[in-house]
C-alpha cells in the first residue's frame, strides 16, 4: 500500500511504486497542465471524464460533467497524434502508402494494479486501425525501445476499460517497480517526500519512450516540490 | 482457496456445466443439407475457445476454405472469449436457456470488436494475467505466480482444462491466495453428516484477514421494467454491460463482511444512504492530510465503518435500499443467486473462479428521466 503523507507527497523510503485512485486524479491533471503549455505543437491532452456509473446514463460514452462523479473513472486522453510527432531525432520516414497514421493515447487508473496504464491505437485517415507490425514497421524506433524495455513492460491488446473494444496497452504489471527505481533517483526534499504532482511526468518520461515521444525539461522542472 | 481438501460447494462449482447448442453460421454453411448444431457441455468455470477441438468435427466438412479464426456469437453479439462460459450464461441469459443457443463462425473474426484469440494459448496466458493480477491484488506483487515452476505452471492449466478440482487445489495451495477462512462454513458444517467435510472447513477457522479481494463485476444496464426475469431484453451491445475490474477492500474490524456490503463497496451510487442529504455523497472538499482516509475509501470502494473516518461516509446498511432512478434486479454468482447477509468470505472461498477471481453479475434497471 502506498503511503500517502500529508501534502500529496510520496514517502519514497517506504513506498511501493503505486499510487490511489485520487493521487492518479492529482497527478494527471498536474501532466495534463504541463503537456498543453510545454508541448503546444503537439496535440493537446484532454481529460475524458467516465461516468463513474454509466449504467445511471443513457448515453454512457459522453463525459459527465461535475456533480457526482468529479472523483469517477477518469483517463487523460491525447488524440490524433501523427508520426512526424514522433521524431526521436532521426529522419522521418514516409511509410508504404504515403496515407498519415494517427495514435491516440489514453491514460486510465488501473485499480488492480494501482497504477496508471497507457492505450493507445494506431490508424489511417480513412479510419482503418493499423496492426502493431504496421505501428513497429513506421515508428523504428518504437522495436528498439521496446527491447530496451521489455524486462518492464510489454504490448498487448486488451478491452480499453470504457471504450469496449480493443486497444493497445501497456501491461502494468512492471510499473510500480520502474517508478519506485526512477523515484528513488528524486533529489529528497526539506519537506520529505516528492510530490505526487511529479508521479505522471516521469511515469510518461518512460511510457512515452515507447513512441520516441519525449518529455521537455520544463515540464519536469517547473513542477515544484 | 485456502484448504487442502475441497468443500462441497466448490465441487459443484467446478461440476457446473452449460448445455450449449451451437449452430453454424449460415454464410459458412456450403453443404445442403445444412450441419445439425453441436450439443456441447460447457464447463462453468471453462472458455468457449476452448472447446473449438470438439465442435469443429461437427463443421469442417462444410466450411468454406480458409484458415480459422473462430469466434461465439449470441443473438447478434460476439461473445468476449476471456469471460468464463459460466459468467456469460449468468450475464447474458437473464432466463436461464437450455440448451443455450449459440452460434459459431470460422471466419471473419471482428478484430474491431474483440482481442485475438488464438486458440488455448492466448486462454491460457490470459488466465495466467488474470492470476497474476489477483496474486497482485491478495499480496501487493505477483512473485508467487512468476515463480510457479514450469511443472506446477502446466499443472494448473490442465487441471483447469480437465475441470479436476483435486489436482487444481494440490498446486494452486502453494500459491497461498486464500484469505483466511470463514466462521460460516464452520456453521454449516457442524450439523453436517459428513465429518470430512467439517474437518476441511475447520481447517478454515480463522477469521477473515484484511486485504483486497479481487472481484470482476459486470453491470447489465436494463431500461425497461420487467417483472420476470426472462422478460429482460437482450444485451445487443457491449456498451449495455459496465465491466468493473476492481477489487474489494477488507477491514480487519470485526464486523462480519457480506456479499451485500461487498456490492454496495463496488457500486455505492446504487446504494445511497437516504438518511444523507445529496450534497454530502461526494467527496467533501477537504484538505490533503484529512483528505487521505476518504480517499482511500473512493479508490478502492472500501466499506467502512463509521469510527474510521472523520466525515461521515455511507453506512452500510443491512439490507438493499433502492435510489430512485436506478435499482438492482438480479445479483448472479456462478448461476446462483445467493442471499446478501452471506459472509463475502464464504462466497469468495467457495464460488470463486480458479483465476481467483469472484464474477459477480447484476442487472439493473434504469429509470429513464422524464424530458419535459
Amino acid at each position: 500500500m502506498t503511503t500517502l503523507s500529508n501534502q500529496g507527497k510520496i514517502d519514497i523510503s517506504c513506498w511501493d511504486g503505486t499510487i490511489s485512485q485520487h493521487e492518479f486524479h492529482t497527478a494527471a491533471s498536474a501532466f495534463a497542465e504541463r503537456w498543453n503549455k510545454f508541448n503546444a505543437a503537439l496535440p493537446q491532452c484532454s481529460w475524458v471524464a467516465r461516468p463513474k456509473s454509466p449504467y445511471l446514463s443513457s448515453t454512457s460514452k459522453e463525459s459527465c460533467g461535475g456533480g457526482d462523479d468529479k472523483e469517477g473513472e477518469e483517463e487523460l486522453s491525447c488524440s490524433r497524434f501523427q508520426e512526424d510527432d514522433f521524431i526521436d531525432g532521426a529522419t522521418m520516414l514516409q511509410n508504404h502508402d504515403d496515407a498519415s497514421h494517427h495514435y491516440d493515447f489514453h491514460v486510465v487508473y488501473n485499480a488492480s494494479y494501482r497504477v496508471p496504464v497507457l492505450y493507445f491505437r494506431a490508424y489511417c485517415s480513412d479510419g482503418r486501425t493499423l496492426v502493431l507490425d504496421d505501428v513497429e514497421k513506421s515508428i523504428p524506433a518504437i522495436s528498439a525501445k521496446l527491447l530496451m524495455l521489455s524486462k518492464w513492460t510489454f504490448i498487448t491488446q486488451e478491452d480499453h476499460p470504457y471504450l469496449n473494444c480493443p486497444w493497445y496497452t501497456l501491461h502494468p504489471c512492471g510499473t510500480s517497480e520502474w517508478m519506485k527505481m526512477l523515484f528513488s533517483y528524486e533529489p529528497a526534499v526539506d519537506h520529505g517526500g516528492v510530490a505526487v504532482a511529479k508521479y505522471l511526468v516521469s511515469w510518461f518520461s518512460v511510457a512515452g519512450q515507447v513512441f520516441g515521444l519525449k518529455i521537455p525539461f520544463e515540464m519536469l522542472s517547473s513542477i515544484g516540490n | 482457496m485456502g484448504s487442502k481438501t475441497a468443500t462441497e460447494a466448490q465441487k459443484y462449482v467446478w461440476e457446473g456445466a452449460i448445455p450449449l447448442q451451437i449452430h453454424l453460421h449460415e454464410s459458412e454453411v456450403t453443404t445442403l443439407p445444412p450441419p445439425s448444431p453441436a450439443l456441447i457441455l460447457a464447463p462453468r468455470i471453462g472458455y468457449l475457445p476452448l472447446l473449438v477441438p470438439q465442435i469443429k468435427p461437427f463443421f469442417s466438412s462444410t466450411l468454406p476454405p480458409g484458415s480459422d479464426t473462430v469466434w461465439f456469437e449470441y443473438q447478434g453479439l460476439p461473445l468476449k472469449w476471456y469471460i468464463p462460459t459460466g459468467v456469460l450464461y449468468d450475464l447474458l441469459c437473464a432466463e436461464p436457456e437450455r440448451p443455450w443457443n449459440l452460434t459459431v463462425h470460422f471466419r471473419g473474426y471482428p478484430g474491431n470488436i474483440l482481442t485475438p484469440c488464438e486458440g488455448e494459448d492466448s486462454v491460457k496466458w490470459s488466465f495466467i494475467n488474470s492470476l497474476k493480477e489477483a496474486a497482485y491484488i491478495v499480496n501487493g506483487n505477483c512473485k508467487n505466480v512468476m515463480n510457479m515452476s514450469q511443472s506446477d505452471q502446466s499443472e494448473l492449466w490442465r487441471s483447469v482444462l480437465n475441470g479436476n478440482l483435486e489436482a487444481y487445489i494440490r498446486v494452486s495451495s502453494k500459491l497461498k491466495l486464500g484469505l483466511g477462512g470463514d466462521d460460516f462454513s464452520i456453521k454449516l458444517n457442524t450439523s453436517s453428516l459428513k465429518y470430512r467435510q467439517s474437518a476441511a472447513d475447520a481447517e478454515a477457522s480463522a477469521t477473515i484477514k484484511a486485504g483486497r479481494i479481487p472481484v470482476r463485476l459486470y453491470v447489465r444496464r436494463v431500461n425497461e421494467d420487467f417483472d420476470d426475469v426472462e422478460d429482460a431484453p437482450l444485451v445487443d451491445n457491449w456498451d449495455k454491460v459496465s465491466y468493473i475490474n476492481r477489487p474489494v477492500e477488507i477491514h480487519d474490524n470485526g464486523k462480519c463482511f457480506t456479499l451485500g456490503d461487498a456490492v454496495k463497496a463496488l457500486l455505492p451510487e446504487l446504494f445511497p444512504d437516504k438518511s444523507l442529504p445529496n450534497d454530502s455523497m461526494s467527496l467533501p472538499q477537504v484538505e490533503d492530510g484529512e483528505g487521505s482516509a476518504l480517499e482511500e475509501a473512493s479508490d478502492t470502494g472500501s466499506a467502512r465503518s463509521p469510527e474510521d473516518t472523520g466525515e461521515s461516509v455511507r453506512e452500510c446498511q443491512d439490507s438493499c435500499s433502492l435510489s430512485e432512478t436506478a435499482d438492482v434486479k438480479l445479483i448472479r454468482i456462478q448461476g446462483i443467486e445467493p442471499k446478501l447477509e452471506i459472509p463475502f468470505a464464504w462466497v469468495v472461498n467457495n464460488l470463486m473462479n480458479p483465476e481467483h477471481f469472484l464474477h459477480i453479475s447484476v442487472y439493473v434497471r434504469v429509470q429513464e428521466p422524464i424530458t419535459v
